[in-house]
């Protein structure tokens, strides 16, 4: 690095300092940790190296193996019908209508709503017995009534329907921004050609706002995979292991049983994954998002 | 034809959005038979016996405290030392710059469990847990990424003349940064603030593993643990919840321009 008067260092090095200390070197720490058996808060027992012992037991531990299952799910249901959500969202959004600046005040209040509100909120109204959910479809007959966090079937698909609602508007907003710089000229042009409004859609805003859709994919994708609060609150994981989440299993064998060893074995798991998913993020849309700072 | 698509549109947008947090609102305001009623009623009679007993017995005052000191010192130190970080690498040409903001934003992608556990070991060797600068020192570090981006993206659209002037004139860089483009990218700063306020205020995983005393734990915990062993005590949680949203549904609306455009400016996380 060629010399400066300027000490460029000292303005980057209290951040540096905290990636350091708190990203980087526990990241690393995982990987180590991995490799040995340890419970948590009996630190006097020693650490036991185990090599990949841990990463056998993974493999053929049937929650571990099922908790990643239900998270891949997760992802790829509620990923897509977010950004759909928030693209139908955005696009109405979009218009000019009296009460938009209302509409859009009211769409941000779930994102608004901090996560474990949110998650009792939507245990309260999927409760068995005097749930919001359960009247809705039955009405007054409560013997008819469903307990959702309750059936294997039923429980991760609540934690979806709750997901689903704090974060579309996220998406939606995402994707109002790229709509927002689409010229209107562009739309009367077309319009004076002829094109329907599907046809406006199809050739002109969907090109336009592939970026903000991908960017809108690539956060919901991320940020998927981290559920975390939703599942403590609502199931706990259950019934049945139905709703374990890698992320809750995780903390289940490091926090709640101790077992850190384990637990950063699926903690590693859980890293690679979503490097993965950055990796082939960050390629698609690394140089678009670089090249729209550079032109600033 | 169209236009009633629309208004239903727009209504059926509105409606779900709103509608269940409304719901979960008027529910701290039910008594215990009204909460259970069916058909539900919508409207409540309007007790005040569920605040009561959020705050005294629940100690609802003091997670709210906690949550403030936590979520008001966090953002003070990492907008501090993102402010930093991000005048460095939106002015000085630096052949690392980009690698240091790809960093940056690949950390952030991680769940948190990657590295929950050696946090937490080294704040329990520190003899940091339980303490407001072990979760604090936790927090800057979750929200540098995004307040770097965000801040970045601000300081890069200002116009770079005032500044120049200044470092001909004989200013050094970190005189320009504090008298020039610190007033200048006050708005930017006060958006990146109020994000990082919010996550800070809604963090609940570090939160959980680290606070395990009640007497520090913030807001969230709080909520998320509500004791209940048969019935659930909803109003109280319902009442719980309203004051613990209300102050951020009300930060939101008002600074919602600055929010939805720190939100798509820097393509941050919520």
């Amino acid at each position: 690095m060629r010399s400066s008067p300027d000490p460029v260092w000292r303005f980057l090095l209290p951040s540096f300092v905290f990636v350091c200390v708190f990203s980087l070197y526990p990241i690393a720490e995982s990987f180590r940790l991995s490799l040995y058996r340890m419970i948590l808060t009996l630190p006097w027992l020693g650490q036991k190296f185990v090599g990949w012992e841990n990463y056998r037991d993974l493999a053929t531990d049937p929650v571990a193996l099922g908790s990643l299952a239900t998270s891949l799910i997760f992802v790829a249901v509620t990923t897509p019908i977010e950004v759909l959500l928030g693209l139908a969202m955005a696009l109405v959004l979009n218009e000019s209508f009296r009460g938009r600046g209302w509409l859009r005040a009211v769409v941000l209040v779930p994102w608004a709503v901090p996560t474990v509100v949110s998650s009792q909120m939507w245990r309260f109204i999927f409760n068995d017995r005097y749930g919001l959910f359960n009247y809705l479809l039955f009405g007054d007959a409560t013997h008819w009534y469903w307990a959702p966090l309750a059936e294997p079937g039923l429980a991760l698909m609540s934690i979806m329907v709750a997901d689903i609602w704090k974060t579309s508007s996220f998406a939606a907003l995402i994707i109002l921004a790229g709509l927002q710089v689409i010229p209107r000229e562009l739309y009367e042009a077309a319009g004076v050609d002829g094109a329907t409004a599907w046809q406006k859609f199809r050739h002109i805003t969907l090109p336009l706002i592939k970026p903000a859709l991908l960017l809108a994919l690539l956060f919901r994708t991320i940020d998927a995979l981290k559920v975390f609060d939703l599942v403590f609150v609502m199931t706990q994981g259950g019934p049945a292991d139905t709703t374990n989440v890698l992320q809750f299993y995780g903390y289940k064998k490091s926090f709640a049983e101790g077992m850190i060893g384990y637990g950063s074995a699926i903690a590693v798991v859980v890293f690679l994954i979503s490097l993965l998913l950055s990796i082939v993020y960050i390629r698609l849309l690394g140089t678009g998002l670089l090249a729209k700072e550079r032109r600033t | 034809m169209k236009k009633i698509a629309f208004a239903g549109s727009v209504v059926a947008i509105g409606a779900l959005s709103l509608v269940p947090f409304l719901w979960f609102v008027l529910t701290s305001g039910k008594s215990a038979t009204e909460i259970s009623a069916i058909p539900p009623i919508i409207l409540p009679s309007f007790v005040w016996d569920n605040y009561r007993s959020a705050i005294d017995q629940y100690g609802l005052l003091r997670y709210i405290g906690n949550s403030a000191i936590v979520a008001s010192a966090t953002t003070l130190i990492s907008i501090a030392i993102a402010a930093l970080a991000a005048f460095a690498l939106a002015r000085f040409k630096l052949r690392w710059g980009r690698f240091y903001l790809m960093l940056l934003l690949a950390l952030s992608m991680f769940p948190q469990i990657a590295i929950a556990g050696p946090v937490w070991l080294l704040l329990s060797a520190l003899g940091w847990l339980n303490s407001y600068h072990g979760i604090v020192a936790a927090y800057i570090s979750l929200s540098l990424p995004f307040a770097v981006w965000v801040l970045a993206t601000f300081f890069r659209e200002l116009p770079y003349d005032i500044e120049e002037a200044a470092l001909i004139d004989g200013c050094t860089r970190w005189q320009a940064l504090r008298l020039v483009v610190l007033p200048l990218a006050a708005p930017g700063l006060f958006t990146a603030a109020i994000l990082v306020f919010i996550h800070a205020w809604n963090e609940f995983f570090f939160a959980l593993i680290i606070l395990t005393y009640p007497a520090r734990q913030t807001l969230p915990v709080g909520i998320a643990l509500f004791p209940g062993e048969y019935t659930m005590p909803w109003g109280e949680i319902a009442a719980a919840s309203t004051i613990a949203t209300l102050p951020l549904v009300a930060l939101t609306l008002i600074f919602q321009r600055r929010i939805v455009q720190g939100l798509s400016a820097g393509a941050v996380k919520g």
